[in-house]
């Protein structure tokens, strides 16, 4: 059985089926109560679950580090950062316990918390509502991070963060949020995390992209003449190399896309590790489409920051040519 | 217009004179027992100052002068209830049953010594971050129904810090069953009391956060422990409280730290004098709980208790293996991270232990 739901409602139905699941489960965060959340990814939660879902005050470092005294006492916290950027709040408790408790303690306290946040830009939002900070926290070991880019995906992985027993920052793209409608598993629906996924094949290029770019990644793919796959990373951390290297031998060309800034992103730890196991097989350098390396501007200027169709195409042109 | 006062307890003077009306009912055995416990620590620090001072010893951060607060509070904890410690709570881990030379462990280098054992939380080194984690804790008790509490240390530098107002802040809010229990020693690292901030006491903190502030005398184990106890009951009840401990580092804020640069001899003379230590041991004195005997037979078991944790501490020490870095990052090994554990280990484990691996510095 499968349900048409958009992202964010797959998102609200999964809160539910685990709040059901899990009785020790916590859902809490800015508005996330009354409100069912600013982006309603939490509606009527609250009706269901009285005793389990909180309006916490507005203080971030508090939702994130009231997650690892929640998880220490057994229960599994389910902490809604309102928007991505405003996570810096908390990132010291994201960086300095959470991600750290498990090693530094040698296994004997983790933090099974699921922080979730909206991430990325192409919603005309207001001034630090649209970073992409996944290669910030990919750089934390110790720290797990999903972003999902469809509404099955975003259950099944969801699912599998929310029963993770290490911390999982899941960055939801505020873009596809309410972009599309489609099936997704009714019922119990797990995605392993750090598995990418195939989701076209492809034989003369490999594009590699995830949360918001991969609709974006897929028009320019349907545009373009060649016969290109397309891999939705998934998780970026612990990252699937395999099912990259994999692709990449087949194919020998590769374009890695990523909203966030190009110094340092993830796409250059892509580039690294296709060096590190399949750099014989390259036919052509390994393509960047990324955002550039400016703060995010408001969003008079968005579209010129933000990669779409167009510029995936002309990189995977460039690769093609090369 | 929102009014508020601070109270100050003191049970057992700096003249040993004891308040009964302040004072916990406490048997002979629970004061020799007490007693015990902040003499353990006095020596544990010492030992482990001595030690890093010998190369045999990372940085440490001794609580000497602090005993009273520690203990008087942490003996007020049940055994199931949370505690959640900064850095420098070597007394309150010693008063929660944590041997020595886990603590010694931590001061090594080693993970080994923040391994959680029982109820405590690890040492936090971020000044204050851990009080949202007791804030956590206790709102997991209030959520569960628990009649149980947590307590969360900290010192008078990290009331300046965000952190711990948003926990104060939470914990308020959310009816959390935490005890932030501050111990104000005066000095953060060089900086004094007078400039961490403009308020009259750091009890007075509570007020901003709507729950209940207290002042103690923290030299004074008597009053550290009516204090807190009388503080856990309302926190079992979702009352969170505020406690600021008035107390002293008598030493150095770790061993990389010099006081000389900032304080003056006259003004740790005056302190001494009102060393929580040896105003206990009048008291226990003057009330025929100890006697020069029994104080002998105390210190002697110390010693020899010292010994044989610095012995186990060396040893632990001796089996470290740095391979293990890897196997804690998550609950399953990445693969990415398994390739450089073997990587690792075939860099360093090549020709076996005897040669191209040193196990010590």
């Amino acid at each position: 059985m499968t349900n048409e739901l958009r992202l964010v409602e797959a998102i609200r139905q999964t809160l539910d089926e685990e709040m059901a699941r899990d009785e020790s489960m916590v859902v809490y965060g800015e508005d996330v109560g009354v409100n069912g959340g600013v982006f309603r990814a939490t509606q009527a939660l609250r009706d269901e679950y009285p005793d389990r879902v909180y309006d916490t005050p507005v203080a971030e470092a508090a939702i994130i580090g009231l997650g690892v005294g929640l998880g220490a006492y057994g229960m599994t916290p389910v902490a809604e950062i309102q928007f991505a950027s405003f996570a810096y709040q908390g990132f010291h408790q994201i960086q300095q316990h959470a991600a750290r408790m498990r090693s530094r303690t040698r296994g004997t306290l983790n933090v099974p918390m699921t922080v979730r946040m909206p991430y990325g830009g192409g919603i005309r939002a207001l001034e630090l509502h649209s970073e992409s900070f996944e290669a910030g926290y990919a750089h934390i070991p110790g720290l797990k991070v999903v972003i999902p880019s469809n509404p099955a995906d975003a259950k099944g992985l969801l699912a599998s963060a929310i029963r993770d027993p290490d911390p999982v920052m899941f960055l939801e793209p505020t873009r596809l949020y309410r972009a599309m409608r489609e099936s997704v598993p009714e019922g119990d629906h797990t995605v392993p995390l750090s598995e990418a996924a195939v989701v076209r094949e492809g034989e003369d290029a490999t594009a590699v992209a995830w949360g918001g770019m991969v609709p974006e990644t897929l028009s320019a793919v349907e545009a373009s003449d060649a016969s290109v796959e397309v891999v939705d990373l998934r998780t970026a951390s612990p990252m699937d190399s395999a099912t990259i290297v994999e692709s990449v031998r087949k194919t020998g060309r590769c374009v890695v896309v990523h909203e966030a800034p190009r110094t340092g992103g993830l796409a250059a730890e892509v580039v690294a590790r296709i060096n590190d196991d399949a750099l014989y097989h390259l036919e052509a350098p390994v393509e960047r489409v990324t955002g550039y390396d400016v703060p995010f501007p408001l969003f008079a200027r968005e579209d010129a920051y933000r990669p779409d169709s167009e510029r995936i195409r002309r990189g995977i042109e460039r690769v093609l040519s090369a | 217009m929102a009014e508020f006062s601070v109270e100050y307890v003191q049970a057992l003077g700096e003249d040993g004179a004891v308040d009964e009306d302040e004072a916990p009912e406490l048997d002979d055995e629970s004061l020799r027992e007490t007693y015990r416990l902040m003499k353990l620590s006095r020596r544990a620090d010492e030992r482990a100052v001595a030690l890093q001072r010998r190369g045999e010893l990372g940085t440490y951060a001794p609580g000497i002068g602090q005993e009273a607060a520690q203990v008087g509070s942490a003996l007020a904890l049940g055994e199931s209830e949370w505690m959640v410690p900064s850095f420098r709570e070597s007394a309150a881990y010693l008063a929660r049953g944590t041997p020595v030379h886990r603590l010694l462990w931590y001061a090594l280098g080693m993970e080994e010594g923040a391994e959680v054992a029982g109820s405590n939380f690890p040492p936090s080194i971020p000044v204050g971050s851990q009080s949202l984690h007791a804030a956590g804790l206790g709102w997991a008790q209030e959520m569960a129904e628990s009649d149980e509490a947590t307590i969360c240390y900290f010192g008078d530098g990290a009331t300046s810090e965000g952190d711990v107002y948003e926990a104060m802040n939470v914990a308020g809010v959310l009816d959390a069953h935490t005890v932030f229990f501050c111990q104000n020693n005066q000095y953060a690292i060089s900086t004094p009391r007078r400039i961490q901030t403009r308020t009259e006491t750091l009890a007075q903190k509570a007020v901003s956060a709507g729950i209940e502030g207290i002042q103690v005398d923290g030299n004074d184990v008597l009053g550290v422990r009516a204090v807190t106890q009388d503080a856990l009951a309302k926190a079992r009840e979702g009352d969170p409280v505020l406690i600021e401990a008035l107390t002293y580092r008598r030493s150095m804020h770790t061993t990389s730290d010099d006081p000389t640069v900032y304080r003056t001899e006259d003004e740790e003379e005056e302190w001494g004098t009102r060393d929580p230590i040896e105003r206990f041991e009048r008291h226990l004195l003057e009330t025929d709980v100890l006697d020069g005997e029994s104080i002998a037979a105390i210190e002697g078991e110390i010693e020899e208790t010292l010994a044989d944790e610095i012995d186990l501490a060396k040893a632990g020490r001796e089996e470290v293996d740095p391979a293990e870095m890897f196997d804690y990052v998550f609950a399953e090994m990445p693969p990415e991270l398994r390739r450089q554990k073997e990587e690792w280990k075939s860099e360093n484990e090549r020709g076996g232990k005897e040669e191209g691996f040193e196990r010590d510095e």
